[in-house]
């Protein structure tokens, strides 16, 4: 992705990090962030394919996640605030 | 077990007077493990430690090896029965099996045979034994039960044609495998007939081995209702603990399931951290997780269920026959896993996430 100069970037690069800093990295991001916005992530760890998903689960929030290749992209949309 | 030593060294195939002996123990020590398991004792044999899994599997696939050789898995199943390329069925956010997939999975052309878990050893979580078997039953395939980690601590399985074990789960020795394979099931090993075990195995097992797992399997059956009842209600009161931890999720089904496992993870949490906490604290426990470099793939067990795979902890409670104040360490715990996780969120700057 990285040769195509219009690619968006994502909001959260995890990649080369190991559980469980990719779900902090994006937690910490989400409460800086309104309900509904969307965030995109970047990880590498075979771990946060079940820890981001089960992180939104937790929260409310909702993930679409994509087979990139090299690492996956996980695009999650904010539920209502968590507490 | 001295005085197995002295009498039941020598090799049971043989016809001499110590040969005769050794052979009655070893027949003794499967009568023992054969009633317990509500089978014939010339289904059960003994195997080496490790080797009923994989002896058992190769078996089934080799005698229906005109039909296909896939193996019908749940997702939770040990990765030895998933690496075999296995049809793999999956499991609910309790590790439950899907029962309408493992029906449709089991009919599907090519299958060798269906595997599935009494429980599972990493969540506690049982499975529905009865009508997995029935489904298998139904459409000619024979179904094998991984019962290494239940053996001693629930009634044993009575849903199964195959039934793997090991006698480390009743407390026994290690290096004692137990391989039931019963009457009427199309079961053959590939190569020339086995020697040992009704031809389950290469070679005789060490007597005085068998006998160590016979009597470990009559102590742990005669108090395990007890064992069970005390079991419960402690791994109960860590539930209760570890629910009451802000972030802290409970892995696997709250009844239906292993006495003595419990199993939960806590949210931004390094598993091997809060492993080495607990140890500074006195406390062994387990992990499921991956975030050190000596492992890189979480728990599949905890992957397929959806749960999160950091911050894992298992605890194991072992039985109270051989470890006095066992309440009391879980007390201790009960305690200690609170502090535990709150320090090291507060160590990690991640307390306000």
């Amino acid at each position: 992705m990285n040769g195509e100069p219009d690619a968006p970037g994502p909001d959260v690069d995890a990649r080369g990090l190991r559980c469980p800093l990719p779900v902090i990295r994006l937690a910490r991001l989400a409460t800086r962030l309104p309900p509904g916005h969307r965030v995109l992530v970047w990880a590498t760890d075979p771990a946060a394919a079940a820890d981001i998903p089960a992180w939104c689960r937790m929260r409310g929030h909702t993930v679409t996640v994509t087979d990139e290749g090299e690492h996956a992209a996980y695009a999650v949309v904010l539920g209502s605030a968590p507490d | 077990m001295l005085a197995a030593v002295e009498e039941g060294w020598a090799d049971p195939r043989r016809l001499h007077a110590e040969a005769r002996t050794a052979r009655r123990l070893l027949d003794e020590a499967r009568e023992i493990v054969a009633t317990g398991l509500s089978v014939r004792p010339p289904e059960l044999s003994f195997v080496p430690g490790g080797w009923g899994l994989p002896t058992a599997l190769s078996g089934l696939i080799h005698a229906r090896r005109r039909v296909g050789d896939v193996v019908v898995a749940s997702a939770v199943e040990q990765e030895q029965v998933l690496a075999r390329g296995a049809s793999v069925v999956p499991v609910d956010r309790l590790g439950r099996v899907d029962l309408d997939q493992w029906s449709y999975a089991v009919r599907s052309p090519g299958v060798a045979a269906a595997a599935l878990q009494s429980a599972n050893g990493e969540v506690g979580t049982a499975q529905p034994l009865p009508r997995a078997h029935a489904e298998a039953r139904a459409h000619g395939i024979p179904l094998l039960v991984d019962a290494s980690a239940s053996l001693g601590r629930l009634p044993a399985p009575v849903d199964f044609d195959v039934l793997v074990g090991e006698a480390t789960s009743f407390a026994g020795p290690p290096a004692v495998g137990l391989l039931v394979v019963r009457e009427g099931t199309r079961w053959a090993l590939p190569g020339p007939r086995r020697e040992a075990e009704f031809g389950r195995a290469e070679a005789a097992p060490w007597v005085p081995l068998a006998l160590a797992a016979a009597e470990a399997w009559q102590q742990v059956a005669a108090t395990r209702e007890a064992d069970d009842a005390l079991a419960r209600a402690l791994v109960d009161r860590i539930r209760a603990t570890a629910v009451g931890i802000v972030d802290v999720e409970v892995v696997g089904d709250p009844v239906d399931r292993l006495p003595h496992v419990v199993t939960f993870s806590a949210l931004y949490l390094d598993g091997e951290a809060v492993v080495h906490d607990l140890d500074r604290r006195g406390f062994a426990v387990a992990s499921g997780s991956a975030c050190t470099a000596s492992v890189l793939e979480p728990s599949h067990v905890l992957a397929a269920m959806g749960a999160l795979t950091h911050g894992n902890i298992r605890v194991t409670l072992p039985l109270p026959s051989i470890t006095p104040g066992l309440e009391a360490q879980v007390a201790a715990f009960c305690t200690a896993l609170p502090d535990t996780v709150t320090a090291l969120r507060v160590a990690h700057g991640v307390e306000d996430l």
